[in-house]
């Protein structure tokens, strides 16, 4: 090659031709309205946290590029558009950046307030957050069944199943949705149950959500999957099992000395 | 409305979130009664109005409970209007608001445990994994202050002054008891001087717990983990 730029000078050129690409989009957005201005979506296709996002939208009508994420690559694009966390989603609106779902989806109900994904009411407001971030924080009880093998996997299932029960007992009771007759935050929240944890399941080879034990969760995910814009949109089944059969290959391969 | 408003906070002295609640409704001007918590003999109250977590802090309007500091935080802010604001207006501002809020809320509890409760290497690897997160949040806060120096004179306090307070305003007592910086001067001047200032922040003087007295629980408290009594046979 007759030049090549070091690595650091690479990257320099990289967030400078970001910062010019999102300055020159800044300058032609700022005539426009805030909610006509681009919208776009960093995910990767096997995350639930991006799905909240993008249902969100499409029950809001708003349209949206999305673009795919190498979660195990991460390219460069994603370290500069979510330095903290380095994790998508990551939400674009007019040249502004927005990560973690949970802030994103309050964005997005404040900025598009059409089909709302919160109750008016202050207080049911409160559960709804109460309850997303009830599943955010059980994260590690919830998913732990998945990484581990044998009596340690039968104690991790038996603590899924403690925070299940709490969910279908006092989350969702004889409700339809977590948010009542309609889908709402909670619900867009909820969705891993509906299509990745039974992946999972399958994958760690163990029944964690037992149709007995949980008639209203299961009822739930029945009635979740059938709403137009879930039903339009959800990972596809195999791929979600395939990768899962390969996440805990990774989780479960004995440590080589 | 007819009748009088009930407002109750169940919290403990020590809980940094019990805290922020109670430091959102002094800057709200809120009045509210306040139900003290004992951690091994919880009230009927408590295990009524949280079943889910049995924990504290919770907050009990007009009879209907809520759970969560945050939750509950973002609760007050939507109830109570007539009166300072915690969060901006504009959607984009809240959001960077809350991002920061979630990741202070996230990063540094379990971390800052570790560092009280150990010694050596452990720890060590710990200090190092929160001065990171420090040098983070002070990159991270330069958007709120594009100035650099915060200064709260007349300012009123919002959700993020709140969450930093209970969290922070503790370090400066425990970097006494294990004899190391976490927040410095000269590494992260923006934030040492923002929680500084909240430190003296008159409100937040009603709240924290005084540095001396920190100081003299966690002196004795970190010993029981790295110096443990020899057990009884």
């Amino acid at each position: 090659m007759a030049w090549s730029l070091s690595r650091s000078e690479l990257h320099r050129l990289f967030r400078l031709q970001l910062y010019v690409h999102i300055y020159s989009r800044n300058k032609k957005m700022s005539r426009s309205k805030t909610n006509m201005e681009e919208v776009k979506v960093i995910g990767f296709w096997a995350s639930p946290y991006v799905y909240r996002v993008t249902w969100a939208l499409n029950l809001k009508g708003v349209k949206y590029e999305y673009q795919e994420e190498d979660i195990f690559n991460k390219s460069g694009l994603l370290l500069q558009y979510n330095p903290v966390h380095k994790k998508v989603p990551v939400f674009v609106h007019g040249g502004k950046l927005i990560a973690e779902s949970s802030v994103i989806l309050e964005y997005i109900e404040e900025t598009w307030p059409q089909n709302p994904l919160l109750p008016t009411d202050p207080h049911a407001r409160a559960m709804a957050r109460f309850w997303t971030k009830f599943r955010d924080d059980k994260k590690p009880d919830l998913y732990g069944f998945f990484k581990r093998a044998g009596e340690e996997q039968i104690q991790a299932a038996k603590e899924a199943q403690e925070c299940l029960k709490i969910l279908e007992e006092h989350g969702l009771q004889e409700k339809k949705f977590f948010d009542g007759d309609k889908i709402g935050m909670t619900d867009l929240s909820m969705g891993w149950l509906a299509f990745w944890f039974e992946a999972m399941e399958e994958a760690a080879g163990v029944q964690v959500l037992e149709a007995n034990s949980f008639p209203r969760l299961h009822a739930w995910i029945r009635n979740f999957k059938e709403v137009p814009v879930v039903k339009e949109n959800h990972p596809d089944q195999t791929r979600l099992l395939a990768y899962f059969k390969w996440l805990r290959e990774m989780y479960t391969k004995p440590a080589t000395t | 409305m007819a009748g009088k408003e009930s407002v109750i906070v169940h919290g403990m002295w020590a809980s940094p979130y019990s805290k922020r609640v109670e430091l959102a409704f002094k800057v709200k001007g809120i009045p509210y009664e306040y139900v003290e918590e004992d951690f091994k003999n919880k009230t009927p109250e408590l295990l009524k109005y949280n079943p889910v977590h049995k924990k504290i802090p919770v907050l009990v309007h007009n009879g209907k409970p809520i759970a969560e500091s945050l939750v509950i935080l973002e609760y007050i802010e939507e109830v109570w209007k007539d009166c300072p604001q915690l969060l901006p207006n504009d959607p984009y501002e809240k959001a960077q608001v809350r991002f920061w809020v979630d990741f202070i809320n996230q990063k540094f509890t379990d971390i800052m445990m570790t560092i009280i409760k150990t010694k050596g290497e452990v720890q060590e690897k710990a200090l190092s994994q929160v001065h990171e997160l420090i040098k983070v949040l002070d990159e991270g806060i330069k958007i709120f202050f594009p100035d650099g120096n915060p200064t709260f004179e007349v300012k009123n306090l919002g959700l993020l002054d709140i969450i930093a307070s209970t969290v922070f305003c503790s370090f400066s007592a425990t970097e006494e008891v294990i004899g190391a910086k976490i927040i410095d001067p000269e590494k992260t001047p923006l934030l040492y001087s923002w929680v500084k200032a909240l430190g003296e922040h008159p409100l937040v003087m009603e709240i924290i717990i005084p540095h001396e007295k920190l100081v003299s629980i966690l002196g004795p408290w970190r010993q029981s983990f790295i110096n443990p009594p020899p057990s009884q046979s």
